[in-house]
């Protein structure tokens, strides 16, 4: 069932307000959500002062900045701070994107981040992203052959390889997932913008031998067809690329197989 | 509680292998529609205000009283073929069905009355 308020133990309390930089003229507020699970308490916003002088210009930078000069216990997920490796997505401003690819002209006011919407918290801004990575993997993410191995490598026309672009490029954030009120209301069964974008990328590839099963899978009144066709997903995605496209695909080609 | 891996309760019990009629009916319900209601509101709209004996006249002339039966058949169609999504969106578990047996009950029951209505002027 739809759940429209927080429950008592989540909903979020005013946390503590660090002191500003001394001697910082260019100074940003930071507001981020806090949650620890050894220490009972419900959520909270902190509240940071950053120099802007001495601060990188993305979002990420800040963060990190924040955590090696006032506060270690801030908790977040980074890697490769290009936009490669999808782990510091969270929601900025508003908008659920990545990070270290963020910047913070983008920004107007004070800078508000809390972790990907309607996920379970992990830490701070670190959501669960355990049946996000499963219903991945249950759309079978990789190439599926019949055929007996060629000799050398699968061939593909260059005609058939540009179809994957626009599709291999997702580097499995949850940006657009968290963004969809249908994978916020069914999550559970409903697979998300991102699980559907990554199956239509190996349903069209020409190499898969597998695309009636693939199709079979996803013909589900709840696996596929809880995409309302909302374009949040489209709206979000740090990469630019367009789930509710590739999901409106796959609707295309379940109809030509009944029609 | 229960010991279930992560894979088991991505996939659940796996594809209804259904979905694609309704997604398809409502497609062809919308655009069904769209040449429809025009019709039906200049149709409608023409006689809006008449004498009790100037409706029943204009109805039992076939082009008026089968657009606004097609009308009201498809439009309850598609009403509840609609309603049913926004019922598995929001609602589950035993209410669900509830829900969705009441509208469909509804739905069927007003196209039913607003087609009687029509046929007993136009007859």
């Amino acid at each position: 069932m739809v759940q429209l308020t927080l429950p008592k133990n989540s909903t979020i309390r005013t946390g503590k307000t660090w002191p500003k930089p001394e001697g910082a003229t260019n100074v940003r507020k930071f507001s981020i959500y806090r949650w620890n699970p050894d220490d009972g308490k419900n959520p909270q916003v902190d509240t940071y002062f950053v120099d802007m002088d001495k601060c990188g210009p993305m979002v990420l930078d800040a963060l990190i900045k924040i955590k090696n000069e006032i506060d270690p216990t801030l908790t977040f997920r980074r890697s490769c701070r290009e936009g490669i490796c999808g782990s510091c997505a969270m929601n900025i401003d508003g908008i659920n994107t990545l990070a270290c690819i963020y910047g913070l002209d983008e920004v107007t006011g004070d800078v508000k981040i809390y972790p990907l919407p309607h996920m379970p918290v992990v830490k701070d801004l670190i959501p669960d992203l355990t049946h996000f990575y499963a219903q991945h993997a249950s759309i079978m993410p990789w190439l599926e052959t019949k055929t007996n191995r060629p000799a050398k490598e699968w061939k593909q026309s260059i005609e058939d390889r540009k179809k994957l672009d626009g599709l291999y490029e997702c580097v499995m954030c949850a940006s657009c997932s968290t963004a969809c009120p249908s994978y916020w209301w069914n999550g559970d069964r409903y697979l998300g913008p991102a699980a559907l974008l990554h199956a239509y990328r190996w349903i069209i590839d020409s190499r898969d031998e597998a695309t009636g099963e693939r199709l079979d899978d996803l013909e589900d009144p709840f696996k596929l067809y809880r995409c309302h066709t909302i374009m949040n997903c489209a709206k979000t995605c740090p990469k630019g690329l367009n789930p509710a496209k590739a999901i409106a695909e796959i609707k295309k080609m379940m109809v030509e197989r009944h029609v | 509680m229960a010991f279930l891996t992560d894979r088991k309760r991505a996939t659940g019990w796996g594809a209804a292998k259904s979905g694609t009629e309704h997604f398809w009916a409502m497609k062809k319900s919308s655009v069904a529609l769209l040449v429809l209601i025009p019709f039906f509101v200049f149709t409608f709209g023409g006689i809006l205000g008449s004498s009790f004996e100037e409706v029943q006249a204009y109805y039992a002339r076939p082009f008026p009283a089968i657009i606004a039966a097609l009308t009201l058949i498809v439009g309850f169609k598609h009403f509840n073929d609609g309603f049913q999504v926004l019922i598995e969106d929001y609602v589950h578990g035993i209410w669900e069905k509830i829900l969705i047996l009441g509208m469909t009950c509804i739905s069927y029951g007003a196209a039913a009355v607003g087609v009687f209505a029509i046929a007993k002027m136009a007859l």
